[in-house]
């Protein structure tokens, strides 16, 4: 074991935990203004949203989680295991078309849902066509609904369990898989009893993003009429105009996804998941007949629902409104969402190769600890994260105009680079959950074995293990790049002026309640998303058989 | 070393300063999302020559952003969709007074801050619209009247989170006071239909599947699934039709879409001609009419679909009130349960 890393000070003060640390104080920055909010602040409505607003959120808040967490495992797990392990008709295409309804954000996914179901929706008026004289709601289901709102969630929200589980089980050394197998094992003992297990890191990392998401999900909340955390937290700071307890409410929120990142990391207990990483290229185990197409059906089953019909209503809103819609200017709505994901999903990659790596080579409490810290930003709402954000670029602007002689122009404030900082501290852990689960199924052999040839860990990082982790990488620049392209409220209130994205385009008009019209951007969004989801599926999938 | 840096910064600042002041801009924070008001700003560049830019968010970012940036603001106009957010940041000192002649005489005075601090520049009212196949007109009459026991479980209505329900009740707690405004939102919590959810238009497609009787909604919507390019929404709109309540004492509650000049506002004379242009009445028509709102501007001929709906009494109520009595209007809400 790599013990003697850790025993030694001298050795923790190495250019890695130094640079963790700076990077991680630098993401910590919005929020050590907002802990400034909270201690200097009057919290002026605070009993009243304790006594009215709170107990009602909360229990909705702990049942949409709860549900959102079963559903994303029950789509994502299976059909992962499936793609990962055998051989199906279809089965590279569903690969990566499983991962397509990552790119709906969740609030237009709410509103396609409703349009689709409701009563002027295409399915009620055939139903209303087909069988004349009756004039009222059709369906049983109610679509605006606490069930309604676990499944549209979970419906877009599953991918992340989906593509974090599957590269898991792709590395999963088949080796222990195959062993099993000539042991006699039928192949659901095979997933229940060893690779289920092995992959619970992956799964817990894919559901936490997927929670976290949801908790952070206003839109789709809102509109379905369910109170959460969230709206509480909006309702405190836009229509009770107490900023402080908004701020104080997003601290509690915090608070629970530690609580809850605690005992996932407590269950996991002191198992290691390491296998060794001894990847050659196992046979995936072909499935014939019935079976074959019964698994093409159970993960084409999932993108049918979740991408297929939503943008088959999306394509039909656009049909009708894009002669309206579509202007010279979209081309440069499409470049600046593509350069501004890309680049903040670079940055942000690097920088949780930075600390995961990190925290895999010294395995300190301590470390855990600041690493986790650097996450924070993906349970704390987006608008919120924009207040920290801005009073530091003005700060900064500030302390620029004092320098420069009193000139007060504005550097930062409305800066593409302000922007771009805001994106990397609101989904940086996206990225580091994905790359804290690669190293963590590297294990620290790797890391013990070169060094008792000599290699120090940054070689032993360079030459082994991030070509080894290559499908984690792209699978963490792919979430984000997906997660900048359809963010919101950040993009919306940090952008320069005269400055378009996609995702704003497209809620402009759904704001303004035009769904039809704001079709024709979200589909341009998703074929945004849609090339580099190809192209890092397959970088992805090449890790479990390097050549 | 130091002084090296200084000088870089300086120029870098001065080379970001001038690119600012040298053209004539005039720089607006909206929470307008409309096509036609970039067409508005177009056609006033080409007129002034003061190039307008402008950054879209919801107006309480807004109001925060400019709080935070304080005397470094770059914004001159605070533009937004309802008299409430107006109010506030009048409240928090961001807006200062403007003397307008022409300001004055296009917007009524019930419609614009009495200092100048904001402005009308479109009205929207907030209206019960009815199934026309199971609710005579004779059986209502003013918003009070709906928390009556008859309409028990037959009304639909949106969130209270909405900036316009949540002025809807502060219209009502100025004219009848605080305790009969709580009344009345406990009344109507009784009658609704269905837990609040979904926007105005989904209010008015319960009426259509049958879900509710009465809705409560901005009249715009009904225009826009009027004339929806989808023939689903537009057989809902078929089936409904629009009751201007308290016709018979104060008028039908209206809210404003409207805009203020901000405090430290670097180019103020730009934003006050802007704020000029925008209520004159060759902008009013097509600035209120791509929306079916209503122009503020008395002089400017109604647009097809508001003729149609007819003349109405509007609450004379100065639009400031909203503001004054929200956040009250947001407490009570919650006591009434009135998700």
């Amino acid at each position: 074991m790599a013990n003697g890393l850790q025993t030694s000070w001298r050795r923790a003060w190495s250019p890695w935990t130094v640079s963790t640390a700076a990077l991680t104080a630098m993401v910590m920055a919005p929020f050590v203004v907002l802990a400034g909010y909270l201690v200097f602040g009057v919290a002026a409505e605070w009993g009243h949203i304790a006594r009215h607003l709170l107990p009602r959120y909360i229990g909705n808040t702990a049942m949409l989680t709860a549900g959102v967490a079963l559903v994303t495992l029950l789509i994502g797990v299976p059909t992962a295991w499936l793609v990962a392990v055998y051989d199906f008709p279809a089965r590279r295409t569903l690969a990566w078309a499983l991962l397509l309804p990552l790119a709906i954000p969740t609030y237009l996914a709410a509103f396609t849902w409703a349009g689709i179901l409701d009563w002027a929706g295409p399915v009620q008026s055939t139903l209303r066509r087909t069988f004349p004289g009756h004039d009222g709601t059709w369906l049983p289901f109610e679509i605006m609904s606490m069930p309604g709102a676990i499944l549209v969630l979970a419906s877009v929200l599953y991918p992340y369990v989906y593509l974090v589980t599957r590269v898991s089980f792709q590395r999963q050394s088949h080796l222990v898989l195959e062993a099993a197998r000539t042991l006699g094992r039928p192949p659901l003992q095979c997933f229940l009893r060893v690779a289920l297990p092995l992959a619970r890191p992956a799964m817990a990392g894919g559901v936490a993003l997927a929670l976290m998401e949801t908790l952070n999900d206003y839109g789709a909340v809102k509109y379905y009429g369910i109170d959460t955390f969230t709206t509480a937290i909006f309702r405190a700071w836009f229509g009770l105009n107490d900023m402080t307890s908004a701020i104080r409410l997003s601290a509690c929120l915090l608070g629970a996804v530690a609580l809850v990142m605690a005992l996932e990391y407590g269950l996991r207990g002191r198992a290691r998941f390491g296998n060794g990483g001894s990847d050659q290229g196992a046979q995936r185990l072909r499935l014939t007949g019935w079976r074959g197409w019964g698994a093409s059906l159970v993960c084409a089953l999932p993108v049918l629902v979740a991408f297929v019909v939503p943008v088959l209503m999306l394509s039909a809103w656009a049909a009708s409104t894009w002669r309206q819609v579509l202007e010279r200017d979209f081309l440069l709505l499409v470049r600046n969402s593509f350069l501004l994901a890309a680049g903040a999903a670079l940055v942000a990659v690097v920088i949780a190769i930075v600390i995961a790596f990190t925290v895999h080579l010294y395995r300190r409490r301590s470390l855990r600890l600041i690493a986790g810290a650097a996450s924070v930003g993906y349970a704390v709402p987006g608008a919120v994260i924009a207040i920290g954000v801005l009073v530091l670029c003005i700060a900064g602007d500030r302390l620029l105009g004092r320098w420069s002689a009193g000139h007060t122009g504005l550097l930062f404030t409305g800066s593409v680079a302000a922007l771009l900082g805001a994106y990397v501290v609101r989904f940086l852990a996206v990225g580091k959950q994905t790359m804290s689960a690669g190293f963590e199924g590297l294990g620290n052999r790797l890391q013990a074995a070169s060094r008792t040839l000599g290699a120090g860990p940054s070689r032993t990082l360079f030459q082994i293990e991030l070509p080894l982790l290559r499908g984690s990488v792209a699978a963490a620049a792919l979430l984000l790049f997906v997660e900048v392209l359809k963010e919101l409220p950040l993009t919306l209130i940090l952008r320069p002026f005269n400055f378009d994205t996609l995702a704003t385009r497209a809620y402009q008009y759904a704001s303004e309640e035009m769904l039809a019209q704001s079709a024709a951007p979200a589909l341009l969004i998703l074929l945004t998303g849609l090339l580099p989801i190809i192209l890092i599926n397959r970088l992805s999938q090449r890790q479990a058989s390097p050549s | 070393m130091v002084k090296y840096l200084k000088v870089c910064l300086a120029v870098l600042a001065g080379f970001f300063m001038t690119a600012s002041a040298q053209e004539k801009v005039v720089n607006v924070y909206s929470h307008r999302h409309y096509e036609t008001d970039k067409r508005l700003f177009a056609q006033f560049e080409k007129e002034s020559g003061i190039k307008v830019n402008i950054v879209k968010a919801n107006a309480d970012e807004l109001i925060n952003r400019l709080q935070i940036e304080g005397s470094n603001s770059p914004a001159d106009i605070l533009l937004t969709v309802d008299a409430g957010r107006l109010w506030r940041a009048q409240e928090r000192g961001l807006l200062q007074p403007v003397e307008s002649e022409i300001l004055r005489e296009n917007v009524p005075a019930n419609l614009r801050d009495p200092a100048g601090h904001w402005f009308g520049l479109t009205t929207r009212a907030r209206v019960i619209v009815y199934a026309a196949d199971r609710v005579k007109p004779e059986e209502l009459s003013t918003y009070e009247a709906l928390a009556e026991r008859r309409w028990r479980k037959r009304i639909a209505v949106r969130s209270s989170e909405n900036i316009y329900n949540q002025s809807l009740l502060a219209s009502l707690i100025a004219n009848d006071g605080v305790d009969a405004a709580a009344k009345w939102a406990e009344g109507m919590v009784e009658n609704l239909a269905r837990k609040p959810k979904g926007n105005d238009r989904d209010q008015i497609k319960a009426l259509a599947s049958g879900q509710a009787d009465l809705a409560i909604v901005n009249t715009y919507y009904l225009g826009l699934l009027l004339h929806s390019e989808d023939a689903g929404e537009r057989e809902v709109a078929s089936k409904v039709a629009i009751c201007f309540p308290n016709q018979g004492d104060r008028g039908a509650h209206i809210n404003i879409s409207g805009a203020g000049v901000t405090r430290h506002a670097p180019n103020k004379d730009a934003a006050i001609k802007l704020l000029e242009f925008l209520s004159g009445a060759e902008a009013q028509a097509a600035f209120a009419g791509s929306n079916y709102e209503y122009p503020v501007n008395p002089r400017v001929p109604w647009s097809e679909q508001l003729q149609a709906w007819g003349e109405f009494k509007a609450d004379a109520l100065n639009v400031g009130e909203l503001g004054r009595h929200n956040d009250e209007a947001v407490r009570i809400f919650d006591r009434a349960g009135w998700r």
